[in-house]
């Protein structure tokens, strides 16, 4: 057995993003911001992939948590970063609490396709909304964290550690979730569902908390890039949204909740270097990436740290 | 002594097919009980029946004189009746350790927790390894496991739910002849410690008349026999019926096939 070493990793990357965010460079900082929001819906998405399921309808959660800020700013005139966020974990874990009474009767395919069509339907309600700014959707921006005024020339900051803190705790909680009982369930539930109800454990009760669970990371997540990035609009409901989550998800593996950060990263860094430097071929060094892993690294790019040690 | 387990004039029919008929079986706190009869004859429905899988077409089960027919095989189990099963039903990609974690685990959790005090979850499973001989195979992954492995992983993870009654499905099934004893006396030496009513399918007749205290023997849905291991395996039907009439059972001792 090794010594799991997650809980520290996760703590020197809080210590050293927060302290070197003021010195980096703003692409890098902005980089980095959308690439932990993302890998903060790819932890929920693996979540559910350790329970056995897979999701292409993140996107609803997403885009939920990303309105819900964005509402929060455009109608009720609030600008605060805590009450914001707040909001976007709120909306998505009610919906998916109503939504997972129906999804966890589903697996496989069913369950994959039907969570699709509920994002595609969010998807279809607010390009219809001209009052949401329809297929353009609207604009945000934040003035204040938990009621402090945000000093002036440093929101661009606080946004970005609000997403590094944000990543901290929900990793944090993440790793520790799955060292528990409810996680060792999920894997159970993933390689035998008959034998879970015969040990007297409710299979669906497990798929719904942990469905709920990965909704309330993917609006987290939709609400950090709605204020990183200042703006919503309804392609964050989309498929094709969704399929990039599922995409970061296999290019990472489940081995471990850093897992998805550093895939997020990965794919963020080849997408923005690939669209700048082939901008007509970009999908394509996507395509080849992934390829590659699937032939190579068929348990993500975390398998790379696992190699040589004895599975435990 | 009191009954355990009770079966009223249970009946189940799958179409035009009679898997039970009118069985009727009280089961006595701490016994072993063996289940018997060729293929289809109705002793694994009954096992099924009785965990919840099956819903009978009609009669009732009671267990501790409480009425459990219809309640789901969660909801048994949480009673207190669990079952290991004819093909083991492992996790696969778990080790053997966490296998058996979550057994304990989902057990700790449940309403029968509080009158079983037996130390920490880990303790459990080491407790669990150690008296099933799997030391060996902890880290392992269940998948990868030997068939005899598993089989007695899969009877462990039942016992893990700290059952008052056991059913065990062909535990010896897929077990090599010269392992079944070992297997049976390592199973048997196990449940001694926490006192279980042992109902099991077997069907090595050197097994049923060596481990059990009563033998039921099923043909085409019925009980045809009942009674001292030695008395059923010598009765004329279930010769016929059950062992075959070419096998010579020596005062329920020997047979050889």
């Amino acid at each position: 057995m090794f010594k799991d070493r997650t809980s520290q990793i996760l703590l020197a990357a809080l210590v050293i993003l927060l302290v070197a965010g003021p010195f980096a460079p703003r692409w890098a900082m902005f980089l980095l911001n959308v690439s932990l929001s993302w890998g903060v819906v790819v932890l929920g998405m693996m979540l559910l992939m350790r329970t056995g399921l897979v999701s292409f309808g993140q996107g609803l959660y997403y885009c939920l948590g990303a309105y819900a800020a964005g509402v929060l700013h455009s109608k009720y005139a609030v600008s605060d970063i805590a009450i914001m966020l707040l909001a976007s974990i709120a909306t998505a874990g009610l919906v998916a609490a109503v939504l997972g009474l129906l999804l966890a009767k589903y697996r496989d395919i069913f369950f994959a396709m039907l969570s699709l069509a509920f994002s595609m339907i969010l998807f279809g309600l607010l390009v219809r909304s001209s009052e949401l700014g329809s297929t353009d959707g609207f604009g945000l921006s934040v003035s204040t964290f938990a009621g402090m005024a945000l000093p002036e020339g440093w929101d661009r900051y606080a946004v970005f550690a609000s997403a590094v803190v944000a990543t901290f705790v929900s990793a944090w909680a993440i790793h520790r979730y799955l060292n528990s009982h409810l996680g060792r369930l999920a894997g159970a539930i993933r390689d035998n569902e008959l034998r879970v109800e015969y040990m007297g454990a409710s299979v669906r009760r497990v798929i719904h908390l942990n469905y709920v669970i990965s909704a309330v990371l993917a609006g987290l997540g939709g609400g950090l890039v709605a204020i990183t990035i200042g703006h919503v609009d309804p392609e964050m409901a989309f498929w094709t949204t969704s399929g990039e989550f599922v995409f970061i998800a296999i290019l990472s593996g489940t081995g471990n909740v850093l897992a998805p950060f550093l895939g997020a990263t990965i794919f963020e860094t080849v997408r923005s270097y690939a669209y700048e430097i082939l901008p007509n071929w970009w999908q394509i060094v996507l395509g080849v990436t992934m390829l590659l892993v699937i032939m190579f690294l068929p348990g993500g790019l975390w398998s790379i740290f696992v190699r040589g040690r004895k599975a435990t | 002594m009191a009954s355990v387990l009770e079966a009223r004039n249970l009946n189940k029919s799958f179409g035009a097919v009679t898997a039970a008929a009118d069985i009727n079986v009280r089961v006595e706190q701490d016994s072993v009980v063996g289940l018997i009869g060729s293929n289809g004859a109705g002793k694994t429905t009954f096992i099924n029946m009785v965990t919840g899988y099956l819903k009978p077409t009609s009669g009732s089960i009671h267990y501790l004189e409480r009425d459990i027919t219809g309640l789901s095989p969660r909801v048994v189990t949480g009673l207190g009746i669990c079952r290991s099963f004819q093909i083991p039903q492992l996790f696969n990609t778990l080790s053997v350790h966490d296998n058996l974690m979550v057994g304990v685990g989902v057990a700790a959790r449940s309403s029968r927790a509080a009158d079983s005090a037996r130390g920490s979850e880990e303790q459990q499973v080491e407790g669990l390894i150690e008296r099933f001989n799997l030391a060996g195979y902890r880290g392992q992954a269940a998948g990868l496991l030997p068939e005899g492995v598993r089989k007695l992983l899969d009877i462990a993870m039942a016992v893990a739910g700290q059952p008052k009654v056991l059913l065990l499905d062909e535990p010896t099934s897929g077990v090599s002849a010269d392992e079944k004893f070992r297997l049976m006396d390592m199973v048997m030496e196990a449940l001694k410690v926490q006192g279980v009513t042992v109902l099991f399918v077997e069907h090595d007749m050197d097994i049923v008349s060596r481990y059990t205290h009563r033998v039921l023997a099923f043909y085409e849905g019925r009980i045809i026999a009942d009674g001292e291991p030695h008395a059923v395996l010598d009765d004329a039907e279930v010769r016929k019926y059950v062992i075959g009439e070419d096998l010579h059972v020596q005062s329920g001792r020997h047979a050889q096939a």
